[in-house]
């Protein structure tokens, strides 16, 4: 069941993403980016296999049967993952921003299409 | 002294980090300051770089034999932590990088670097990821290392920025992003399935993947390739490159004539090592997809050649044909031919490079192009403008004569005619096609080999088509253009470039043995895995803690 909820999380994240990256309006490009990192990050997460209630981190007791504990790696490379996703996604605005500016407009090309 | 040798496998990625970060901390307007320690630091690199191919090769004067470095950061157990590892290949790509970088900075030092802030700090940072990514043995700090360079590659394409610019790099910006999602959803299907993100470590253990869950391997790899692919410029993923490549600033242009290279470095490393002759099931994998990718890049960068308008972009047509020229190469899987790409790949990274470097001199008096310089400059350079008019001093003479002869060594050496290196390697690939196992007249030629030989030869054909046509049209056509103003520091890098490659030819054998080997331990990574997963000093607690 868990399995299921997160495979269809992910798969309306990417698709919701793909779809909006496909559109000519820059605000569109990069929401969609963003959602497709969201979708990306819980994709990572989910390769350590899902396991309710077992944490990441050592305990002194239990120490020794790796059946007891999460992946910690996935959850490491997700926190870098997130970190490095955010920080480009932040310049991508700053360059989409500086676009609109000297375009004067929205769009991808930075001209409107003819029609 | 070996300790030492082996903390110098860390220094190409500390540097530039080093020298980036206290030049972010000095004032714009001490450009003069900056300009001194990045020039500092990235001929530092080259020394450095040199320094470790001879480690990596085995230095004949020492008697040491040839080895590949591990470094394992923080002195982790290898498999558990991050290792940095020095191979030939990758001291190779150091070396190449450092040079390139080098005459990129002397060129913009006449007068790019004053078109925008923070230019300085972010080459020392492209520099930092460019060699991270070449020296790490970790697949995800692979990923790192590929975005920081990318941060600071968009920062550059915008350099100078203009309207141009902006509307390139938000293109460019955006497929990597894309390509960059690509990348993690790869290298999280390759964990998942394999539980290591250690490239040696994944090759030794792909051969035993369950055959259940050798599907999803594929696919990681797979869509990994992909991501790799797009930043190497392949056909349908490639489209970005000229658009980005012709409007970036001239120094910048020639840097990125790397980073193409830098998606071939992956495939090749990546490639050889976990889909080589001992992957048991998935040796191979996708082979066939590089040689056709391959052909069909160059296919299209030869015709984007011929109908190109203007010289910057001609030149970005250039990098797709020498990226697609390599894949199709690596692609046909073979020793021999896997030497001469690697000979071709250095040739044509140095000689694009100069290109576009070239370029912006011959182009300088003949359009309005400069006016958008002009106009960043003024907003940017305040004091320096003055200086302007009295530099004329230091202009070359003869400039139309030296600008001309430049071109043809471009031409010749893109196209691959004799005097330059370009030669060589389209002839050692040739070679090598034609024979597989280097005995004269074993076995019927395979229909790919013809491919290659064809694609090799039109290509090359079209290059110089189209660069003859560009340099009568650039360079005689116009009797009465007002010849450019050109200082020495400016042709300085362009004709260093030049003679390197000129260096490469005279020293053929033996750069060629140099290749040759490095081909040879990449088809075989047995010394590789080897070093990785046993470093000679033992760790201080073997398994500590290990799961």
């Amino acid at each position: 069941m868990m399995e299921a909820i997160l495979a269809l999380g992910i798969g309306v994240l990417a698709g919701s993403g793909v779809w909006l990256l496909l559109r000519p309006r820059t605000f569109q490009v990069i929401v969609g980016l963003s959602l497709i990192a969201y979708a990306v990050n819980l994709f990572i997460f989910s390769m350590g296999g899902l396991r309710s209630g077992a944490p990441p981190i050592l305990h002194a007791r239990t120490a020794g049967d790796a059946a007891q504990y999460a992946d910690p790696l996935p959850q490491a490379l997700v926190l870098t993952a997130i970190v490095i996703g955010f920080a480009t996604t932040a310049l991508f605005l700053v360059v989409v921003l500086a676009s609109r500016g000297l375009t004067g407009t929205d769009h991808v090309d930075g001209r409107e299409r003819e029609s | 002294m070996s300790r030492t040798l082996d903390h110098l496998m860390i220094a190409p990625v500390l540097l530039p980090l080093a020298a980036a970060a206290v030049m972010l901390l000095l004032d714009e307007r001490r450009r003069v300051l900056k300009a001194t320690i990045n020039l500092a630091s990235t001929l530092a690199l080259v020394g450095i770089a040199i320094a470790l191919m001879r480690m990596a090769d085995g230095s004949p004067i020492a008697g040491a034999t040839a080895r590949v470095g591990a470094y394992p950061l923080g002195d982790w157990p290898t498999p558990f932590g991050i290792v940095m590892v020095v191979d030939r290949l990758s001291a190779l790509m150091l070396l190449l990088t450092s040079v390139l970088a080098s005459a990129a900075l002397l060129y913009s030092l006449a007068r790019w670097h004053r078109a925008g802030a923070y230019y300085h700090s972010l080459f020392q940072f492209l520099l930092m990821g460019l060699n991270g990514a070449f020296l790490t043995g970790d697949l995800f700090n692979l990923f790192v290392f590929f975005e920081l360079l990318l941060a600071a590659s968009y920062g550059l394409v915008l350099h100078g920025s203009n309207i141009a610019r902006v509307k390139a790099g938000l293109h460019y910006i955006a497929i990597n992003l894309a390509a960059s999602m690509l990348f993690l959803i790869g290298v999280s299907l390759i964990y998942g399935v394999t539980g290591t993100l250690n490239m040696a470590d994944l090759a030794t253990r792909i051969p035993a993947i369950a055959p259940e869950n050798r599907m999803l391997l594929e696919a990681g790899a797979a869509i990994l390739g992909v991501a790799f692919l797009v930043k190497a410029g392949i056909w349908p993923l490639g489209f970005w490159l000229p658009r980005t490549y012709s409007a970036a600033s001239a120094p910048v242009a020639a840097l990125f004539a790397i980073m193409t290279k830098m998606g071939i470095y992956a495939v090749l490393r990546l490639w050889l090592l976990l889909f080589g002759a001992e992957a048991g099931a998935s040796a191979g994998l996708g082979g066939d997809w590089l040689l056709i990718g391959g052909m069909a890049t160059v296919a299209f960068g030869a015709i984007g050649m011929l109908a190109a308008q203007d010289t910057a972009r001609l030149a970005s047509y250039c990098v797709l044909v020498s990226s697609g020229t390599l894949l199709a190469a690596i692609g046909m899987d073979q020793v021999g031919i896997t030497s001469g790409a690697l000979f071709y790949l250095v040739n044509s990274t140095l000689v694009i490079g100069a290109l576009f470097l070239l370029i912006e001199l011959v182009e300088r008096g003949r359009e309005a192009g400069a006016d958008m310089l002009a106009v960043t400059i003024e907003a940017f350079g305040d004091e320096d403008e003055a200086e302007e008019g009295e530099e004329v001093g230091f202009a070359i003479p003869a400039t139309m004569a030296v600008l001309g002869l430049a071109f043809i060594a471009c031409a010749l050496g893109i196209a691959g005619l004799p005097p330059l290196p370009g030669f060589i390697a389209k002839f050692a690939m040739l070679t090598a096609a034609l024979n597989p196992s280097a005995l004269p007249g074993t076995g019927p030629v395979s229909a790919a080999t013809w491919a290659l030989l064809a694609m090799l030869l039109l290509s090359g054909l079209a290059t110089l088509l189209a660069m003859t046509r560009t340099g009568i049209r650039v360079l005689w056509a116009s009797a009465d253009r007002a010849v450019p103003r050109v200082r020495a520091i400016e042709i300085a890098p362009v004709a260093v470039l030049l003679l390197l490659c000129l260096v490469l030819t005279v020293e053929g054998g033996m750069v060629m043995r140099y290749m040759q080997s490095t081909a040879q331990s990449l088809h075989a990574p047995h010394d590789y895995i080897r070093s990785v997963l046993s470093p000679a000093e033992p760790p201080g607690d073997p398994g500590e803690g290990g799961a």
